[in-house]
């Protein structure tokens, strides 16, 4: 019983520290989100459209997170676990900002994506915080003070990356190779279903296009080697399917298809975050 | 029969390299050094920062030499502590190298104090634009030495569980590093005189 009892102890205690301090980080709902509502809908809308636009032309991502309160929280370290959690900007280029303001603390900050460091500084976050935001939100404008603050940072990213050259260009490229390395899984492993050494010649001649298409100009030798090696490959492939139940059903092969995009929602693009940005206070 | 070896075989082929963890503890130290590679920079970017601040704070507050002299001297000692990534596994080095960094924590805190008692310096705007930038790059610092530690964490746990402390002490003799302790000036707050 004693036992037990400690065992339920030693699951639960680490789990405190959790429970007590951690101000949880809420769900990234669009480029504005206004959990402490604070600003006019048609405010939230105008900005919006302008944020939507800018990540249309410049992949550039800028968001806007109220909150209520940071409940004990150092605004700072809050902020950076936003950052850490919705990966605002654009994975490998980092061009995300958010613009974090906690209501009840009167506390603002802009953190700022490692991308964007070198044209928005700690500097100009700080000059658009003390010049743009506090002084409106001083005198209770917060509509006022975030659109200034926002259409500052929009202002000073501008033109600093441009969108498509990023997105679109990578998965074409990389995308006839990756095909035909996954027909060529499928037809070794239906072939090597009716006889293990069909499984092998189709790696045997599969293997050496495949390197082809990927690496034009192979030399004769590098393909020689491959087509070995394929036919091993195609070997092992068909004793794999053939042992997952005999004629190819087509279970296995769930994890390729559907590319992983979601589609209509808003989400971050995967960029990270180092620090940079600047705090302040109304 | 025939069919089980294959597999077996075709396993052990697949996992040979990863299930004993000889390439994810290389990748883990990597990650730490990629992680002290941003802590170094941060710091490398608080000290060029301040012979600026101490020019624009001389200008307003002569009087205050003794802490600024404080700030020149820390500074300096910071740039006479090298610290190469060779040297992580060095307890003492490292606790060197934040020893010094600590002292010019400390200096800085203590000048910010002083400054306080300066409103024309305050509202200067060179001057609101470096406490900016000091302000920025102490949170950079913050965030690199924490997730240095957590690099470090996670790279020390890995050479340390089985099957990976086999494979460490066997091939790759890779040494445990040490991560950051808690700040001792920071614990400590300036004093503030009236």
């Amino acid at each position: 019983m004693k036992k037990i009892l400690l065992c339920l102890l030693c699951a639960i205690v680490p789990l405190l520290p959790a429970l007590l301090f951690a101000l949880d980080v809420p769900p990234l709902k669009a480029h504005v989100n206004d959990y402490a509502g604070m600003m006019r809908p048609d405010t939230v809308n105008m900005l919006e459209i302008n944020l939507a636009e800018l990540e249309k032309t410049d992949s550039t991502q800028i968001v806007v997170l109220t909150i209520p309160s940071l409940e004990g929280e150092v605004l700072e370290e809050y902020s950076i676990k936003v950052a850490e959690s919705w990966k605002i900007g654009q994975q490998k280029i980092d061009n995300g900002v958010i613009l974090l303001v906690a209501r009840d603390d009167r506390k603002v900050r802009i953190e700022v994506g490692r991308g964007l460091e070198g044209k928005l500084t700690d500097l100009m976050s700080g000059r658009i915080i003390r010049n743009e935001i506090v002084p409106q939100f001083k005198q209770g404008d917060f509509d006022g003070g975030i659109k200034a603050g926002v259409g500052a940072i929009i202002a000073t990213v501008r033109g600093e990356y441009a969108a498509e050259a990023h997105d679109e260009k990578g998965e074409k490229q990389g995308s006839p190779a990756v095909t035909f390395a996954i027909i060529l899984y499928i037809v070794s492993s239906i072939l090597g279903g009716i006889k293990k050494i069909f499984g092998g010649v189709a790696g045997a001649i599969g293997l050496p296009i495949l390197a082809l298409i990927a690496f034009p100009g192979a030399s004769l030798a590098i393909l020689a080697i491959l087509a070995v090696v394929g036919f091993a490959l195609g070997m092992i492939v068909s004793l794999i399917s053939g042992i997952g139940g005999r004629g190819f059903s087509g279970g296995g092969f769930g994890g390729f298809s559907g590319g992983g995009f979601s589609g209509g929602g808003f989400s971050g693009g995967g960029g990270s975050f180092g620090g940079g940005g600047a705090s302040g206070s109304w | 029969m025939k069919k089980l070896t294959a597999v077996i075989f075709a396993l052990v082929c697949a996992t040979a390299f990863s299930g004993c963890g000889y390439n994810t503890m290389q990748a883990g130290e990597e990650a730490v050094f990629a992680a002290w590679g941003d802590v170094e920079a941060a710091y490398q970017r608080r000290g060029d920062l301040v012979p600026n601040l101490v020019e624009v704070v001389k200008g307003y507050a002569k009087h205050e030499k003794d802490t600024l002299t404080a700030v020149t001297e820390a500074r300096a000692r910071v740039g006479s502590v090298q610290m190469s990534k060779d040297l992580l596994n060095d307890p003492a080095s490292i606790t060197k190298f934040q020893q010094a960094q600590g002292e010019l924590s400390g200096a800085l805190q203590r000048l910010m104090v002083v400054v306080e008692r300066y409103p024309d310096l305050k509202a200067n705007q060179n001057f609101m634009d470096l406490q900016n930038q000091l302000e920025g790059t102490e949170n950079r610092i913050n965030v690199a030495r924490v997730r240095y530690n957590k690099a470090v964490q996670d790279f020390n746990t890995s050479i340390r569980i089985f099957p990976n402390s086999v494979t460490n002490s066997l091939l790759l003799h890779l040494q445990r590093k040490e991560p950051f302790k808690a700040e001792e000036t920071a614990k400590a707050a300036p004093k503030i005189q009236f």
